[in-house]
Formats: structure tokens, sequence, C-alpha cells
């Protein structure tokens, strides 16, 4: 897939479509003008605009005073910026909000990624009639979506003395997650011949030596994967923590941010602020390994 | 070597091998069964049962028999907010699909360039719908906003517009940022499909004298199948369920022209404290949902997992 820097200076202007072209007719479109691959970088160009310039703004925005903000040209870093946002919103509670979202990915991802992987084994197994039965039942679970049952859920939790708690978000949010994970790491593990899951069992092996000898070294890159997608799911979730939770000693980022926008409302730089500091550890961890994000998100979908 | 085991291995299936799958899927299984049957498939079934009962929240619930029904049926609102819902579907498709697809076709291209465009373009997928609202909100503002600033530098009136307050306006707004949010995911779908395209498909086609426009319609489009259909399968469903930028940034408004179904439920759920017709409401979404979903499926053919990487290969 990660074409070698040798072949990629050769086809530099060729179209996507092109790229496997025979190499007489790669060396004559190289000479001739391209007006396709010229029409291509110019709309991709466009769309790069349209995706940086609100982005550039809000990062521009968070950086002014108030005042300076209502005055001055806000596309322009012109004028006096400062951090002074950022000290000021995560005094005001944002810290708190962040240690809640961090508390609430990292429970679901354990919780969401060990079921799953238990579920996903058993699914690929398909050794009882239950577990395939269990698969159908996910699969209908899949299209099922959360805003159907939001009423209902709520009122359950409620009963459940769950209401407005940290735990009830991990496990509503792990519950959501299953069907997804379980569906993505059983076409995974699927990749393992029935005959090699065979073979260690008539040589004595147990369901528990499958697993630790076959499924495991297989699930693990599978599970960074999973934990990629299911992690930035439940780090954005909205309608769960807005319909579960109510105090703010509870709130998760992106309610939490809805929260500062009625504290701030006119101060926008305050709450612009307020959301590049939500999404800077997904920055960060974007940064840190970007290919394996964007992979994951990809395999998310070809499976 | 591996089919003799197999053989033998169905001769040597034992009772005792039974009961360890047996309870090595009892350990598996259940843990994932039990969440999901507590916290999804019990609310399913209650949003059936509730649909069916009058309830304020408080006391008991009273037996309604079809009265929501019969309120959803001859509600103005619901039906309007049905209307909104489906234009956002349709509208949504409509915009994401030829931009993800023709920007995947671009960023799967082996150019260096391209790959920096297209980790720049994954960047809205890491911020959250919350904070893509506020952004949106910002910038939108008639009066302190950037693109009312922008207008204002270069004297264009057309970028003055009440955004966020226009009953012509508004639900376009909306669809174009739910696109600027969701075109990066199918976008990278699209590049992931690309890429899986063998290259001699390419290869023979040129070779047989196909125009690039050939390649696109004869050998892109056709291979893209499986990726078309997941793509739309989740561009759909998402749009049908699409709440929290519509509750942040025009809570249903202009009037009720943005005003979906899903804030309809929210609304007479949570403000009007009708929980019955709010089940009602949230059956049909569930029922619409699924529907549209198993629709597609059929219809792509999208129903084996997975086998589409076999024959690529």
């Amino acid at each position: 897939m990660t074409a070698p820097a040798a072949a990629t200076a050769g086809d530099r202007r060729a179209a996507p479509v092109r790229s496997g072209a025979v190499p007489g007719h790669r060396r004559r479109a190289r000479r001739r003008w391209r007006p396709a691959a010229a029409v291509a970088f110019v709309l991709a160009t466009v769309w790069l605009v349209i995706v940086l310039a609100p982005l550039y703004y809000m990062v521009l925005a968070s950086l002014r005073s108030q005042g300076s903000y209502l005055t001055a040209n806000p596309w322009l870093p012109s004028g006096g910026l400062t951090f002074g946002n950022y000290g000021t919103v995560f005094t005001a509670g944002l810290g708190r909000y962040l240690v809640n979202s961090v508390i609430v990915t990292a429970g679901c991802l354990i919780v969401t990624l060990l079921f799953s992987l238990g579920a996903a084994f058993r699914v690929v197994r398909n050794s009882t009639r239950g577990a395939a039965a269990s698969f159908r039942v996910l699969l209908i679970g899949l299209a099922i979506p959360i805003q159907a049952i939001i009423v209902p859920l709520y009122l359950l939790i409620y009963k459940a003395h769950l209401y407005d708690t940290l735990a009830a978000l991990i496990l509503v949010m792990s519950a959501a997650a299953i069907p997804v994970s379980v569906l993505i790491m059983a076409s995974f593990l699927r990749d393992i011949p029935q005959e090699l899951i065979g073979a260690v069992l008539v040589d004595g092996g147990s369901e528990w030596t499958v697993f630790r000898r076959l499924i495991w070294p297989l699930a693990r890159p599978v599970l960074a994967t999973l934990a990629i997608y299911d992690g930035l799911n439940v780090w954005n979730n909205f309608i769960l923590p807005l319909v579960l939770t109510q105090s703010s000693s509870v709130s998760v980022l992106p309610l939490g941010l809805t929260k500062f926008q009625g504290q701030y409302a006119i101060n926008v730089p305050a709450v612009m602020a307020a959301v590049l500091l939500s999404v800077l550890p997904l920055v960060i961890l974007f940064v840190l390994m970007r290919r394996q994000v964007m992979r994951s998100l990809g395999a998310i979908a070809v499976r | 070597m591996t089919a003799g085991a197999a053989t033998r291995r169905t001769g040597a299936r034992t009772t005792a091998a039974h009961r360890g799958s047996a309870l090595a899927d009892l350990v598996g299984l259940a843990p994932a069964m039990a969440l999901f049957g507590i916290f999804i498939g019990v609310p399913l079934l209650g949003a059936v049962v509730l649909s069916f009962f009058h309830w304020n929240g408080l006391g008991s619930p009273h037996w309604a028999g079809g009265a929501n029904w019969a309120q959803f049926v001859h509600d103005p609102i619901a039906g309007q907010s049905l209307a909104v819902t489906a234009k956002v579907v349709a509208l949504s498709w409509v915009v994401q699909t030829p931009i993800s697809m023709a920007l995947g076709l671009f960023t799967a291209g082996r150019a260096r360039y391209r790959s920096v465009y297209a980790t720049l373009y994954v960047l809205p997928l890491l911020l959250s719908t919350a904070g893509i609202a506020l952004m949106w909100e910002a910038l939108l503002d008639p009066n302190f906003g950037g693109v009312a600033a922008l207008a204002r530098s270069v004297h264009l009136e057309l970028l003055r517009q009440n955004w966020l307050g226009s009953a012509n306006l508004t639900l376009y707004v909306i669809v174009a940022i739910i696109s600027w949010q969701f075109i990066p995911f199918h976008t990278l779908l699209y590049q992931m499909g690309r890429r899986q395209i063998p290259e001699v498909l390419y290869e023979a086609a040129t070779l047989d004298g196909a125009t690039g426009r050939q390649l696109f319609w004869r050998v892109t489009l056709p291979q893209l199948r499986y990726t078309i259909a997941t793509s739309s399968t989740l561009m759909v469903v998402g749009a049908l369920t699409y709440f929290d930028i519509i509750y942040i940034m025009t809570n249903g408004g202009p009037g009720y022209t943005t005003r979906v179904l899903s804030l309809d439920m929210y609304q007479a759920a949570f403000l009007q404290n009708q929980f019955g017709y709010a089940s009602v409401l949230a059956v049909v979404l569930g029922v619409v949902g699924v529907g549209i979903a198993l629709a597609l499926v059929r219809f792509t053919g999208f129903g084996s997992m997975g086998s589409q990487q076999e024959g690529a290969t």
C-alpha cells in the first residue's frame, strides 16, 4: 500500500485512474500537459481551504481578547494575541470535563474491547447454536439508532439509580459500541482457517489454547484499530451525556462545551479556546500515530 | 496437512469437547450479550410498549391503546419533521457522495502531496459535533462572525445572510455543516476502496485503448460498488438520526424548518414530558432506520462482509 519513494516520483503527475498505466504510456503522459490532473489539483485545493479556513479562524479567535475579537478583522493575526482564554476556560471547569471524558472513554474501551473480543472469538468458532443466534442479534443491533431507544433508556437508568453518573455513560456507550465492534473483530478473525483451529483441538488443545495461540496474535492489531474507532465515537458522543447526566461534576467535554457557551455566550474567544482544548488530546494522538489512525478508520470501512 | 487434520477433527469430536465449547461460549458471549440486551434490547422493547401508554414521567403510566399513534398520524408537526428529515437525508447523500468519491479517488493517487492533503482532510473527524457546532456558530454570526467579516472586507453582500435564522436558508446551512463534518470520513472510505482495486484491471483496460473517462465508468465505478453501498448506508442512517448539530445550533428553528424527527422526539419526551408519544416517534425512527439499512443492504447485495477482499488480493 505504501509505495516506495522511487515509484512515487514517477507518478507525480498521474491522475489516480492512470497510476497503473504501462510505463511507456506514463512517460509520454508526463511530458504532455495534463488538464485533468491540474483540475483535480485545483479542486482538491479548494476543498483543503474549505476544511482549513474554519479551523484557522477558530485558532485565531481563541488567541484574542474579547475586545479585539469584536473590533479587529478576525481573519488577520493583527493586534495582541494571548493565551489567556485557555487559562480562563481550564480553571472555569474544563479541567473537570476533561477528566470525566478520559474516565468515560477509558472505561468504555476496557469494557467494549474485552467483551467484543470474547464475543467475536465465539462467533468465529461458531461451535454452538447460541453463538450463531447471538451474532444475528448483534447484526440487527447494528441498525438500531440510539435515538430510537433514548427515552426508555433514560427511564431505565433513572430507575437503576444510575442517572447523573459516569458509570451510566460507560455502561450505555459500551453497550452501544458492542455490535459494530464484534462485527469488525469477527471479520478480521475469520481470516484464521477453520482447519488450523481444528488442528489445535485435535492435538489436545482446549478452547483456551485456541484463543491464546491463534486468536490473540491476530486480534491485537485489531484491538488498536477498534480502540481508535470506538474511542473517537465515545469521546465525541453528545446525546447520551445530554440525556443521562445533568450536573457539571459529571459532564463530559462535548456537553461541557455547550454549557460553556451558555455561560460565556458573548465571549466567543473563550468558547473557541474551550473547543480547541477539548480536541487537543485527539490532535496529539493523531500527530503521534497518524498512519495508524487513518488506516484504522479505513479498515473499519473496508471490512 | 490442514485438510487431513480437519477430517481427523470431525472424527475425534467428543461430548467433552462439546461441553468445552459450550462453556467457552458462555464465558465469551454472555458479557457482551448481557450488556447489549440490558441497555439496548430492553429499551428497544420498552419503546414499543411505552408507545401504547400515556405517561408524563410521574405516577404510573395509563393504557392509551392506539391514542398516541392516532395523535402521530394527525400531528402536523410530526409530518413536518418527517419531511424535514427526508430532506436532510436526501440532501446529505446528494452533496456528500460525489465530493467524497472525487476526493477519495484523488487522495488514493500516489503523488506525495496527495497524502499530505489526505492527512489534512481528516482533521474535521477529530472534532466533536458539539465543537463543530460552536465553531460554525461563531463563523456564521451575522454581526461578529467570520463570514460577515469576510463579506465586509471583500464587499460581497451575498455573504451577508442571517445564516442560522432564515427559513429559506438554514436547512441548507445545516446540511453543509453536516457535509463538512462527514465528508472526511467518506473520503477515507473511497480512498481505501480505490486502493483495493487491482491495478491489473486498469492496465488491461488501458492496453485495450480505454480513455480516462471509460476507466472511471467501466472499471472504477463498478469496482467501488461495495464502498458505495457501505458509504451510502452509513450516510443515510447517520443523517436520519442527525441530532447534535441541529439541537445546538438551531433547536429546530427558525419555526419548524430544521426540526428533524429525532429532535421532535427529544422535545416531546424531555420538554413536554409526553413519554408515550415520544416513544411513538422513537419507534418510527427505529423502523425507518432499520428499514432503510436493510433495503440498502439487499439492494446493493452487500451481505457478505469481508468477501470483497478475497477477490482483490
